[in-house]
């Protein structure tokens, strides 16, 4: 077992681990924050999607030891005093979700490219998101999203 | 008082209630339930398509550490019986034993073998590793036709055959008369591969046991908690009144979930017999091996008409592969697709033919669209080389023998009753939003130039059967429950609403449509409705969600049930205001006395009235709540015309949509937003099929596709932009006038493609590629066309 300390969501946790133990268990098995949820075992899905010290990482390829001294943000950290983050408005209010199972991390996916890339376009969108999979929308509605949450203008 | 909502619900894009849960991670799927005490299952499967299990021990993994419990399937063969199929199509169909967990023979790779139950989830699929298996290779079965060949080794030996079933529908005239007198005739074969549903959310099933009581909660990600309910009660002997099943948040199914699983029945025999609650939640590498499969057919379909194009008859003779065990509708899956092969158009005969076959493969059954897909696929193909053969626009071949909007209601060749449609302003709205002549010249263009790139157009123009359904038709059909969904309403003392549904939505949005819909009757705020779904004991009565049903049976209970509120609700108001009944007026949730406005009552007044019952009509039930059950007498029968134009990169085979166009008629909306990305969604799964996804086997019966890392799920940089707009023709089988939506797309979409391809390479000889369209399959269908010296065009080597 090794010792991590993890501030997730603003909360600091210490724990013991198995070294081989998964970010995304950790979060979902230890932690109790289900919120983040697991897809494939083979990072294709990217359900699992969350923010590692500022860098948007698939929750299944990382261990929870290589999160030790980190600070992880989650779908569940995303709103602030029950304010949604901007994504969030705008996945709700342009129907970019319908089962919503791959929701949180295309929020965080799409999160990540707006601080890279504050006003992309249409086509950089979807190849941003590539490694992020939904069944339901056909992504148009993800896509419109995500351009409606950079200010964009939006054909509804 | 409460304030009366004036603008109708029903119609407008009201945003999800559901989604406040989902966009901030407070959702409630199976694998995140936890209680005190839970272990964890992990399933042995069988690496093998087909051997025999000679010896299993499963001794050396209960030594692991964690490990709580290991079981064998002889170990929980009693009080386990075989999984169900509740469609057994033909009254002599070979109906296999089917044991959750495999006692002596696996019949296909996935097929369980043993199971490990551990403190965490990580102690159980180590214990696994531990499980020792001897196993004797049989010969796996995975080709249709070699399987009907008489010296074929047999998927299940003591049934003597691979032959499931045949079985026959041959209507209006017979078909080798009209093929006589038929000017041309075309045969075509075409392969519908197998395909892995793919619901983001795995699968995931948690029993929590009451041991003193012998009462267990199962929560399952299921699309089926009622019917699951009945059924585990059926395998497990467990009575049914001390099942509870649960479908929480589930994430997706498209007819994956649409089963009873044997980890279902598993996890509830192993809660059972250690008295704990248990956990399985499939990875979904597990899960491409256990859940089941869709398509997975051959089809062989010839078509003949006159010189001018008129349909004279149809003869459809389909392989459809079953995998290694009937599940619960596996065998009915291609007879929904027998009545839909005509489509829109008249003829003169019909002449189907089904022929299920066992394979050492994982079982297929309910895939979107189920049947209907498979069926839309072929004719729309074969139209389009019929279109070739007689010089005639795609779209003309069409209009020359769909049944025109003043025919309806029309009964189709098949039998089925098509009640309403439109498919000229269908047709007519699509060709203008894509611009269908100018393509045209640009495609004449660009062949004339010889492009490198070619531009090709696909047209289909579906329909589909949906509703499920008529339970008289499912009784004619030998399936083994009825088609009927129940709705209930509870009018709440403080003036809010319960909305009770059989339903049992996993994305489609039910809650929110089933809100407008009862705001509308009752004349009630959108806001003050509540959903209750997916709990037997909470909505005890329902028929479940599958076969774009939910809407046009369960939307259309809980429009009965709010009227039926609506007329107790008169009784009380018109005692209160010391009116007779047929004096008062009801609108936007208020009654009136009609001649003195003054003199009103609130619906929601009314409810409180009637919960303190201190002055009710004399001999009343103090209640205004009500239930209503709908049996529908006809399917529905939503349509439409899909365009595509794609390009295709002849020296890479790459395909890249250039536009895609859908007009569809789904009858009347409740809500526009939610029917567009039902639209989208079904339209992305079957733009899959055509051109990336394929569950792949190897001469072993191996699924060698068997990750999603191998299997192509399209991501958003693999799918264009869809143009997508609607006719409204009114369903008229049900009060709400819709047809569902759920499963459109994706019978649409396929053959549209797949016709651009093949439109784009026919000037290069190609006349048919298989799919999935892959860039290898495309550039070869060229260079066999190029072998062939280019300019042949002749259909009888297309298939294969």
């Amino acid at each position: 077992m090794t010792r991590i300390s993890v501030k997730v969501d603003g909360t600091a946790y210490e724990d013991e681990v198995e070294p081989r133990l998964l970010l995304v268990h950790y979060l979902r098995d230890h932690l109790g924050l289900t919120g983040t949820p697991i897809g494939c075992d083979t990072s294709n899905c990217g359900a699992c999607t969350v923010d590692l010290d500022g860098e948007t990482v698939k929750s299944c390829s990382v261990l929870a030891v290589q999160a030790d001294g980190s600070e992880v943000t989650t779908i569940q950290g995303l709103a602030h005093d029950g304010e949604w983050h901007a994504l969030q408005k705008a996945f709700h209010e342009r129907h970019a979700l319908q089962c919503g199972y791959c929701t949180p991390g295309m929020i965080m996916a799409a999160r990540d490219l707006l601080r890279e890339n504050p006003a992309p376009g249409p086509q950089e969108v979807r190849e941003a998101l590539e490694g992020n999979l939904c069944r339901c929308t056909g992504y148009q509605n993800i896509v419109r999203a995500v351009l409606a949450a950079s200010g964009q203008e939006v054909s509804s | 008082m409460t304030e009366q909502i004036a603008e109708p619900e029903v119609g407008r894009s009201r945003l999800r209630k559901e989604d406040a849960r989902l966009v901030t991670g407070q959702t409630n799927w199976t694998d995140n339930i936890n209680v005190n005490g839970l272990l964890h299952l992990a399933i042995l499967r069988s690496p093998m398509a087909h051997a025999r299990i000679d010896r299993i021990d499963v001794a050396p993994a209960r030594e692991r550490p964690g490990v709580v419990a290991a079981f064998t399937g002889q170990d929980l063969a009693e009080g386990l019986g075989s999984l169900p199929c509740a469609w057994p199509v033909t009254e002599d169909i070979v109906l296999p034993d089917h044991p959750p967990i495999a006692v002596d023979e696996v019949r296909y790779a996935g097929d369980p073998v043993a199971v490990v139950v551990a403190r965490d989830r990580y102690a159980a699929a180590d214990a696994l590793e531990a499980v020792e298996v001897d196993y004797t290779p049989l010969p796996p079965v995975l080709d249709l036709e070699a399987a009907l060949a008489e010296d074929s080794p047999l998927v299940h030996s003591d049934k003597g055959t691979n032959r499931c079933y045949v079985w026959p529908l041959a209507t209006g005239e017979s078909y080798a008369a009209v093929r006589e007198r038929a000017d041309v005739v075309l045969k075509r074969r075409y392969l519908q591969q197998r395909l892995i549903p793919n619901a983001m959310e795995p699968r995931a099933v948690v029993v929590t046991p009451l041991a003193a009581s012998g009462e267990y909660t199962v929560y399952s990600a299921t699309q089926i908690p009622h019917i699951l309910r009945i059924m585990l009660a059926v395998v497990t002997g467990i009575p049914e009144q001390k099942l509870r099943v649960i479908a929480p948040d589930v994430g997706g199914g498209f007819g994956s979930k649409l089963q009873v699983y044997g980890e279902e029945a598993l996890a509830l025999a192993v809660a059972r017999r250690l008295g704990r609650p248990v956990k399985w939640t499939e990875s979904r590498s597990e899960g491409y091996l256990a859940t089941h499969h869709g398509r997975g057919m051959i089809q062989d379909i010839e078509i003949a008409a006159t010189s001018e194009g008129r349909l004279l008859g149809l003869k459809v003779d389909l392989l459809a592969d079953m995998g290694a065990y009937l599940m619960l509708v596996t065998p009915g899956i291609p007879i929904l697709g027998a009545f839909m092969y005509p489509a829109i158009y008249k003829m003169d005969a019909y002449d189907f033919t089904c022929t299920g076959v066992f394979t050492t493969k994982t079982p297929t059954d309910a895939y979107r669209g189920a049947g209907r897909p498979e069926a839309t696929y072929a004719i729309e193909r074969i139209m389009d080389e019929l279109a070739v053969e007689l010089d005639l626009d795609p779209i003309e071949l069409r209009r020359l023998n769909w049944i025109r909007h003043e025919e309806f209601p029309y009964t189709s060749i098949a039998g089925l009753t098509y009640d309403s449609g439109n498919y000229e302003a269908a047709t007519d709205k699509a060709l203008a939003l894509f611009g269908y002549d100018k393509l045209r010249a640009e495609q004449a263009d660009r062949n004339r130039r010889g492009d490198l790139v070619r531009l090709g157009i696909g047209v289909s123009t579906f329909t589909e059967m949906c509703g499920l359904a008529p339970s008289r038709v499912l009784r004619d059909l030998r399936y083994a429950a009825g088609g009927w969904e129940a709705a209930s309403i509870r009018m709440l003392p403080t003036g809010k609403v319960e909305v009770v549904t059989g339903t049992s939505p996993h994305g489609q949005g039910h809650v929110t449509c089933w809100s407008q819909i009862a705001a509308d009757v009752l004349g009630v705020p959108f806001e003050d409705i509540e959903v209750v779904h997916g709990d037997t004991r909470a909505a005890p009565q329902g028929m479940d969600t599958y076969g774009s049903r939910s809407l046009v049976v369960g939307g259309a209970a809980v429009h009965h049930a709010a009227q039926k509120v609506v007329e107790k609700a008169r009784k009380v108001a018109a005692h209160l205001l010391e009116a007779s009944e047929h004096d008062l007026e009801f609108t936007h949730g208020v009654f009136s006395v009609k001649g003195s406005p003054e003199a009103r009552r609130t619906i929601q007044e009314v409810a409180f009235e009637t919960f303190s019952s201190h002055d009710l009509p004399d001999g009343m039930e103090p209640t205004i709540n009500a239930e209503h059950l709908v049996d529908p007498d006809n399917f529905s029968y939503p349509h439409g015309t899909h365009l595509c134009a794609v390009e295709v990169d002849t020296e890479t085979g790459l395909t890249t949509i250039r536009s895609y166009v859908c007009v569809d008629d789904v009858g009347s909306v409740i809500n526009p937003m939610i029917v567009e990305g039902q639209v989208h969604g079904g339209v992305a799964q079957g733009i899959a099929q055509a051109l990336y996804e394929e569950a792949v086997y190897d001469d072993e019966g191996n699924l060698v596709s068997g990750t999603m890392a191998d299997y192509l799920v399209p991501s958003a940089a693999d799918l264009p932009e869809f143009v997508t707009d609607r006719t409204e023709t009114p369903a008229t089988s049900n009060p709400l006038g819709s047809k569902g939506v759920g499963e459109s797309g994706t019978i649409a979409s396929t053959p549209a493609v797949v016709n651009a391809i093949v439109d784009a390479l026919r000037p290069l000889g190609v006349t048919e590629v298989r799919m999935p369209c892959t860039p290898q399959r495309v550039w070869e269908a060229l260079r066999s066309a190029r072998a062939a010296d280019g300019s042949v065009r002749s259909g009888e080597e297309a298939s294969a």
